[in-house]
C-alpha cells in the first residue's frame, strides 16, 4: 500500500465520511454542487433441498449490498461505492471470492473543455474491447474495474485520444483488491465526417482507430519463463452511413503463455467484421469473428476465467429474453479458438398490409453458428519452442474443426385486437454442452424450443401475460416445460408465478418442478421484490457474461433505488 | 494531495437533492451513425424530454419502447415531449441496436452508451430506467422497471409539465 498514491482512498471510512460530510454540507454554493447515487440489495435466505441438490450454507442468509455515491460539481466530479457482502450469494461471483465489507470503487475526476481526467478507479473500453475492456456487471458480480489514471483529450475536432496506467480489481476482502499486473493503454481514434467537411463526408463517416495496450507482471513460475511485458495492438475501422453501419476490427496479442492456453508461446490474434443495413420497418445485420489464443488476463495464473480480464470476446449469439434458453444453454466465447457467424433480419408488416392487419405484425430471424478452429497440435519433438498448435485456417474460414454451437430461432410478434398482444417464438439448438461448459464426455445436445407469450390488457392498468416454453431434447437432462403468468397492476404492483418442470420425456430423470412466486413493489427510483421458491442450477447472462448458479431454495428478497 | 481532496469535498456543500432534481450529466453517448454526443447538449426546445434506457436483451425494455412507440405520435402532438432512448448494449449486442430499432420503425432518438457512462453517472441499476426531464433540463421524475400500463403513468406526469390535457 505504501507505494500506492492513493492509498489514500483506499481507507473506506475516510473515503465515506469524506462522501458523507460532502452529501450533509449546506452553505450558499447549495445551487450547483449535487449528490445522487443508488443503492441495491439481494439478501436470500436458504433452505435445504435434497431433491434439486440445494445446500443451505451455514450462515443461511447471504447478502449482497452496495451503495454508490457521486459528487459533482461543475466540471469536478467523485464518488465511490461502499460494498458489503456479508456472505456474498451462492455462486457469487463469477470469479474470485468477495468477502466483507468495504469501498471497492472510487474516484475523483474533472472535464475541462477537451481534457477529461480521472485517478483511481474507471471503466473504460477501445474500440470494441478485443484488447481492452474494463467493466462492470454487478448483478453477475464482473468487475475489472481499473484503479489508475485515465486521460481522454480531444486535440482537434473529430481527433479523440487515451491513455491510461494502472491495475484491474480482481477480488474484495474488506475493501477493493486489486491484481498485481499493470496495465498500461492508448488509443487514437479519428471521425473524418467531423473532421473533414466535404461532399463524401456529407453522406459517409468513416472512423479509423488504433490501440495499443501493455501488461506487466513479475515473471514467477517455476517452470516456464513468462514474458513479463506483454503487448498487444488492435486496428479498427468503421464505415457509416445514414442506412449502413460496417465495422472491423483486427488484434494481435504477443505470445502470453497462461494457464489458460496451457502455457504456449504461440502469439494470439482475432479480427471481427459486422454490416448492418437498416431503413424503416426492415433491419438486417450480419457478423463473423474469429479468435486465435486469445485469452488475455493481466495474472498469466489467473484461477479462473473470469478473473484479471484484460479484453472481452463477444460472443456472437442471440442473447434470449426466455427464461429456458437464456440460463439452460447459453453460448459463450470460447477463447483460446473459434470461428463464428451471425445474421439476423427483423422486418415489421405495416399496418394495413395483408400480413400486418390492423396492428402490424413484426419478424425477426435469426441464425448463429460458432466452431473450433481447424488447426493441428505439435509434437513435443518438434516443438521446440513450445508454440503448442498450429492454425491452419483463421482468415475468412467458414467453418471449423468441431461444431460448438448453432442457433436458429423465428420470433413473429403481434398485436392482435385492442386488449391482446401474442408473440411465437421457435428455436432450434446445438450445444456442445462438453466444450461450452466443461462437461467431459456428455454428448452434443440437439434441442427443438417453442415459446408462446400473451399479453392482456384488462384496462389501462391492470394486464396478464404469460408464457408457455417447452424444450425437448434428447440428451442431457431431456425435456423441459416452463409456465410463468405475471399480473400487473401499474405502476406499482406485480405478483407473478413461474414454475419449470424437468421431465425428462425420452431421457430418464427425476421428474422435478421448480415453482418460484414474486411480488413486486416499485415506486419511482425505488423498487422492492420477493420471491420464494425454487431456483434451478442455471446460467445467468447479462450484456455478454455469463455466471453458473448453483440450485437454490429459499427467500429472496432485493432492494434498489436511484437517488 | 488528502488534504486537498479532503477541502474540496469539504468546500463544496451541497443540496441533497433526494430522488429527483438535478440536471442532464455530461458524459458523451454516439448516435447510430457512430458520432459523439455530449448528453448535456441534450434539449427539446423547452419541452420536456423523457430518457429511456434499455437494451436489446431486456424483453420488459423492448415492450415499453413498442407501447409508447403505438402512442408516441399522439404523446407528440399534445405535449411537444421527446423521447430519447439511451441502449446499453456493449460490445456483444450493440451492432444489432439500429437493425433492431429501424425493424421496428421506432421514431425515438437512439444513443448507444456501450461503455455505461451514462448509466453510470445516473446510477441506473437495471433496464428499463425511465426519467423525465423538464423544460428547464431539471430530472423531474423516474421509474424504474416496466410493467404494461406504466406508459400511462409517464404520460400522465408528461402532461402535467405541458399543462396540456
Amino acid at each position: 500500500m505504501r507505494n500506492n498514491p492513493l492509498a489514500f482512498l483506499a481507507s473506506p471510512f475516510r473515503t465515506l465520511l469524506l462522501l458523507g460530510s460532502a452529501a450533509l454540507g449546506t452553505s450558499s454554493f447549495a445551487q450547483e454542487g449535487q449528490v445522487h447515487g443508488n443503492f441495491s440489495a439481494d439478501g436470500q435466505l436458504y433452505n435445504d433441498d435434497t431433491d434439486i441438490g440445494a445446500e443451505a450454507p451455514p450462515q443461511t442468509f447471504a447478502l449482497n449490498s452496495w451503495m454508490n455515491l457521486q459528487f459533482t460539481k461543475g466540471p469536478f466530479s467523485a464518488g465511490g461505492r461502499f460494498e458489503v457482502y456479508q456472505p456474498a450469494l451462492l455462486g457469487y461471483p463469477a470469479g474470485s471470492p468477495y468477502k466483507g465489507s468495504g469501498v471497492g470503487y472510487r474516484y475523483a475526476s474533472y472535464s475541462l473543455a477537451d481534457l477529461d481526467v480521472t485517478i483511481g478507479n474507471f471503466y473504460e473500453q477501445f474500440g470494441q474491447g478485443l484488447i481492452f475492456r474494463s467493466y462492470e456487471e454487478r448483478y453477475l458480480g464482473v468487475d475489472n474495474a481499473m484503479d489508475g489514471v485515465r486521460v481522454k483529450y480531444k486535440p482537434y475536432r473529430g481527433v479523440y485520444l487515451k491513455g491510461f496506467a494502472g491495475q484491474q480489481r480482481g477480488s474484495f476482502d474488506n475493501g477493493l483488491v486489486n491484481g498485481t499486473g499493470i496495465l498500461r493503454g492508448f488509443d487514437a481514434e479519428v471521425s473524418l465526417n467531423e473532421l473533414l467537411d466535404s461532399l463524401w463526408t456529407h453522406k459517409w463517416n468513416l472512423i479509423v482507430g488504433g490501440s495499443f495496450v501493455s501488461k506487466y507482471q513479475q515473471d514467477q513460475d517455476p517452470l516456464y519463463v513468462i514474458p513479463e511485458n506483454v503487448g498487444a495492438y488492435s486496428g479498427r475501422l468503421n464505415l457509416v452511413s445514414s442506412k449502413w453501419n460496417i465495422y472491423t476490427e483486427y488484434a494481435y496479442k504477443v505470445n502470453d503463455p497462461n494457464s489458460k492456453n496451457g502455457y504456449i508461446y504461440k502469439p494470439g490474434q482475432a479480427y471481427m467484421v459486422n454490416a448492418t443495413y437498416s431503413t424503416k420497418g426492415l433491419g438486417i445485420s450480419a457478423g463473423t469473428h474469429a479468435f486465435d489464443n486469445m485469452f488475455f488476463q493481466s495474472r498469466y495464473a489467473a484461477p479462473s476465467p473470469f478473473d484479471l480480464n484484460v479484453n472481452f470476446l463477444p460472443p456472437l449469439a442471440k442473447q434470449h429474453t426466455y427464461n429456458l434458453p437464456a440460463t439452460l444453454y447459453p453460448y459463450a466465447t470460447q477463447p483460446n479458438g473459434e470461428i463464428a457467424h451471425q445474421a439476423e433480419v427483423f422486418y415489421k408488416f405495416k399496418k394495413g398490409s395483408a400480413l400486418g392487419g390492423k396492428y402490424g405484425t413484426k419478424i425477426a430471424v435469426n441464425y448463429s453458428v460458432a466452431y473450433g478452429l481447424d488447426s493441428t497440435r505439435m509434437s513435443f519433438v518438434t516443438d521446440s519452442t513450445r508454440t503448442g498448435y498450429r492454425t491452419n485456417d483463421f482468415f475468412g474460414a467458414l467453418k471449423g474443426e468441431r461444431q460448438y454451437f448453432s442457433d436458429f430461432n423465428v420470433e413473429l410478434r403481434k398485436k392482435v385486437s385492442e386488449k391482446w398482444e401474442l408473440a411465437l417464438t421457435y428455436i432450434n439448438l446445438v450445444y456442445d454442452i462438453e466444450v461450452i461448459q466443461g462437461k467431459a464426455g456428455k454428448p452434443v445436445i440437439f434441442g427443438d424450443m417453442f415459446i408462446l407469450e400473451g399479453l392482456h390488457s384488462f384496462n389501462d392498468r391492470n394486464s396478464l401475460r404469460f408464457e408457455a416454453q417447452h424444450l425437448s431434447t434428447k440428451q442431457d437432462l431431456g425435456n423441459w416445460a416452463t409456465a410463468v403468468a405475471e399480473f400487473t397492476f401499474s405502476p406499482h404492483w406485480f405478483l407473478a408465478a413461474q414454475d419449470q418442470y424437468n421431465y425428462g420425456g425420452s431421457v430418464k430423470v427425476d421428474e422435478l418442478h421448480y415453482p418460484i412466486g414474486s411480488v413486486g413493489y416499485i415506486r419511482g427510483g425505488n423498487r422492492f421484490q420477493f420471491n420464494y421458491g425454487r431456483q434451478r442450477a442455471g446460467i445467468f447472462c447479462v450484456g455478454g457474461v455469463c455466471r453458473q448458479v448453483p440450485a437454490a431454495n429459499g427467500l429472496t428478497v432485493s432492494v434498489t433505488s436511484t437517488f | 494531495m488528502k488534504n486537498l481532496l479532503a477541502s474540496l469535498l469539504l468546500s463544496f456543500p451541497l443540496l441533497l437533492a433526494a430522488q429527483n432534481g438535478g440536471k442532464l450529466p455530461s458524459v458523451m453517448v454516439q448516435t447510430m451513425d457512430g458520432k459523439k454526443v455530449n448528453t448535456s447538449t441534450f434539449s427539446n426546445n423547452g419541452k420536456p424530454m423523457v430518457i429511456n434506457f434499455w437494451a436489446t436483451w431486456c424483453a420488459p425494455c423492448k415492450r415499453e419502447l413498442a407501447a409508447i412507440s403505438e402512442k408516441y405520435a399522439d404523446w407528440q402532438a399534445k405535449t411537444g415531449v421527446k423521447l430519447i432512448a439511451i441502449s446499453i448494449d456493449d460490445a456483444r449486442s450493440m451492432n444489432r441496436v439500429a437493425p433492431y430499432v429501424n425493424g421496428q420503425d421506432w421514431d425515438y432518438e437512439v444513443y448507444l452508451d456501450p461503455n455505461a457512462d451514462l448509466k453510470r453517472a445516473l446510477n441506473v441499476n437495471n433496464v428499463p430506467h425511465t426519467f423525465l426531464i423538464d423544460g428547464k433540463g431539471q430530472i423531474v421524475w423516474q421509474h424504474n422497471n416496466y410493467e404494461p400500463g406504466d406508459e400511462n403513468e409517464l404520460f400522465a406526469k408528461i402532461k402535467e409539465l405541458t399543462g396540456a390535457k
